[in-house]
């Protein structure tokens, strides 16, 4: 059997909006994924920490503060540090369309806005797997 | 007279012949209509033969208890509601300048955003404010920032509204400061602090303390107010966010009375008189796409709330009972695609709002859904509010629903199903307890996970996201926060912080922490004077920290 793929859903900084990320979690739970949820207000250096101890295959990340351009890159720029790169990191919340050209090059590998159907994260993942 | 048929043979032989023969032809779209909440709706609505008796119990007059119909005899005849648009971000300067337009434009309320970590109670400089300074509202870290924000607003003159929860207390302080060095006497002043918190932990999350010490200082600013800021609204109890987390209309307005509720015996539990406060608090309401139904939900929560106040609470004066409130459209009804789409969801929701007798309302930018809103969509915004009071005569008469066979019917059932989750709350011990459990939290995020699934399964129409679509440019003209301004703020902060007198601080902040560690010492005076030496918001939040703990979220999926 393959082994089973896990994802940390998490929310960095110190935004409350948590429906979203709640959602993604219980939906990709659903889908037959592992899911962990941090809870709000997380720092990127707690993200990374139980990431890496939770040994998950991605980190989906949720902001709607805007944020967004300071706090994600700052996570897959740990998880290099970490030597953990191979975690694959995504996400979501309200990021304006002229702000993913900058994540996507700094290591966020999908961004997903409001209104983007869960199989389309679902695709992305499997995709990302067969890579 | 052999003739006569009751409303109900009649109902029976129009189903009979002239339903069934068009039924037979075209069946209806949906086997099952519901409402946006998704409670099933009938195809039609008939007299409830209801009793003049049971109308004065139950619907009454505008003005007197149970509120049904609103709560001022005239109500909008006399005067439209306050159109109070929140906003704020960036700095001080900057929000100053967008109120000072605001006011410009006819709107007759401020109402105040702040930025995350003024909210959780950071300073700028602080490692947790990273990236967040300025963004989701204006900055605030001492009476600096303060004085800065109302520069040219006389605050005898305006009444304004503050979204701040956990460090309340503290704004609170800052505005009185800032007025008082206006010239402007304490009683004068009029407005609002959300100070919400258990509304905080079920859904917004900027808590900071535990719910015994949070709860003192909500005491601590009831008792305070009563007696110093007498026209101070000292609450807002926010449906608003629960809604937004996902809940549905029900629920919204029965979780809000059940936070309602807690206050109320909390502050009767260290001994204030239930008249000497009740008439102050406020209440604060979303307005979502289902017009009808959320007209019937604020007649259903006014009459709620009337009956706890009276029945619960024994309060004896009127406004104890009367139901006041706040309305925002809703944020999470706003879609990123077609925004332009947004502007009718939010003139319907506008509607919903004033036929259902709100005392102010905000209505949402058209791209609220992509960023912070630009000038030009606030306006849009505003605007909508004037066509709906001085164009589309909603205002001509009160609660001009009120009698149609469906909104009573509704009224009804929304009434009795919050009530059974009141009275589900209390048995489990009040809200404290039921957050605590999870067990609010769950039943919101139930709702919210449905009616996720409903629209991914095309079951719940959304224009422009899963109907409707077309292939769209990305909006220009996004308002951008600069992110330079972190460093602005921060430079702020250490100019402060060297021109005050820092012994001062130092021992007002020791006063501060003294007052906290005994239990019984009202805070608000010993805040109040912290801010005036200008102790910051982080340093005031951080003595506080240390003495109440901080709240850890318990995560229910």
């Amino acid at each position: 059997m393959a082994k089973t793929v896990r994802i940390l859903v998490a929310k960095p900084g110190l935004d409350g909006h948590d429906r979203g990320a709640k959602y993604i979690a219980r939906a990709l739970k659903d889908a037959g994924y592992e899911v962990i949820y941090t809870g709000i207000r997380q720092t990127p250096e707690s993200i990374v920490v139980t990431a890496i101890q939770e040994d998950v295959d991605f980190v989906g990340l949720s902001l709607l503060s805007g944020a967004h351009n300071e706090l994600f890159p700052k996570v897959v720029e740990l998880l290099r540090e970490k030597d953990a790169s191979d975690i694959i990191v995504f996400g979501g919340g309200v990021i304006p369309t002229e702000d993913i050209p900058f994540l996507k090059e700094k290591g966020i590998e999908a961004v997903f806005t409001q209104g983007t159907p869960i199989k389309e994260i679902t695709d992305f993942i499997e995709k990302r797997l067969e890579k | 007279m052999s003739e006569y048929k009751t409303i109900n043979e009649k109902k029976a032989d129009w189903e009979e012949s002239t339903l069934k023969k068009v039924l037979d032809r075209f069946p209806e779209q949906q086997e099952e209509f519901v409402t946006g909440s998704g409670h099933p709706v009938e195809r039609l609505y008939l007299p409830s033969g209801i009793s003049e008796e049971e109308y004065i119990k139950k619907i009454g007059f505008p003005g007197e208890y149970p509120y049904t119909r609103g709560v001022q005899p005239t109500m909008y005849r006399g005067r439209f509601w306050t159109m109070r648009q929140y906003a704020g971000f960036g700095t001080a300067e900057e929000s100053n300048q967008r109120y000072k337009y605001l006011l410009e434009q006819g709107q007759t309320g401020l109402s105040i955003a702040f930025d995350l970590p003024t909210q959780i109670g950071y300073d700028s400089d602080d490692s947790m404010s990273e990236g967040e300074v300025g963004k989701v509202g204006v900055a605030i870290d001492s009476l600096k920032d303060m004085e800065i924000l109302f520069e040219g607003i006389p605050l005898d003159k305006v009444s304004t509204s503050m979204t701040i929860n956990a460090p309340a207390a503290v704004l609170l302080a800052m505005y009185i400061a800032v007025a008082e060095k206006q010239g402007v006497a304490r009683d004068k002043l009029r407005g609002t602090i959300q100070n919400d918190i258990l509304k905080e932990y079920i859904a917004r999350g900027t808590y900071i303390f535990p719910p015994a010490p949070s709860m003192r200082l909500i005491n601590n600013i009831f008792e305070f107010c009563s007696k110093e800021v007498p026209k101070w609204n000292t609450i807002s109890i926010s449906g608003y966010h629960i809604r937004e987390a996902g809940s549905t209309a029900v629920q919204e307005i029965a979780f809000t009375i059940a936070d309602g509720i807690e206050y109320v015996r909390n502050a009767i539990g260290v001994g204030l008189d239930v008249d000497s406060f009740a008439g102050r608090l406020s209440f604060f309401f979303n307005a979502h796409n289902d017009l009808l139904e959320e007209v019937a939900k604020y007649r259903a929560a006014r009459r709620i709330w009337a009956r706890v106040m009276k029945e619960k609470f024994n309060a004896k004066k009127e406004k104890s009972m009367m139901m006041r409130f706040h309305t925002q459209t809703g944020g999470s009804t706003l879609t990123a695609q077609q925004p332009d789409n947004n502007i009718v969801r939010v003139a319907i929701q506008t509607l919903s709002a004033t036929l259902g007798g709100t005392q102010s309302l905000h209505t949402n930018s058209r791209d609220e859904a992509l960023a912070l809103p630009s000038q030009e969509s606030v306006m849009i915004a505003l605007r909508t509010q004037q066509i709906v009071a001085n164009e589309s005569g909603v205002i001509s008469t009160i609660d001009p629903l009120a009698g149609s066979y469906y909104i009573e019917a509704i009224t009804d059932r929304i009434a009795s199903e919050a009530w059974d989750y009141i009275e589900k709350i209390e048995t489990m011990g009040g809200m404290v307890k039921a957050i605590e459990k999870g067990y609010v939290q769950k039943e919101i995020q139930d709702s919210a996970y449905r009616y996720q699934r409903d629209v991914e399964d095309g079951n719940r129409i959304v224009v422009g996201v899963n109907k409707f679509t077309v292939e769209e440019e990305p909006p220009k003209g996004l308002l951008k926060v600069d992110p330079s301004l972190r460093t602005v703020q921060v430079e702020k902060l250490a100019r402060v912080k060297g021109e005050r007198n820092n012994v001062a601080v130092t021992a007002s902040l020791k006063a501060l922490k003294k007052g906290a560690e005994s239990e019984d010492e009202n805070l608000m005076p010993l805040i109040l004077d912290a801010v005036k030496k200008y102790a910051t918001l982080g340093e005031i939040s951080g003595i506080l920290r240390e003495v109440f703990g901080e709240f850890q979220e318990s995560i229910v999926l």
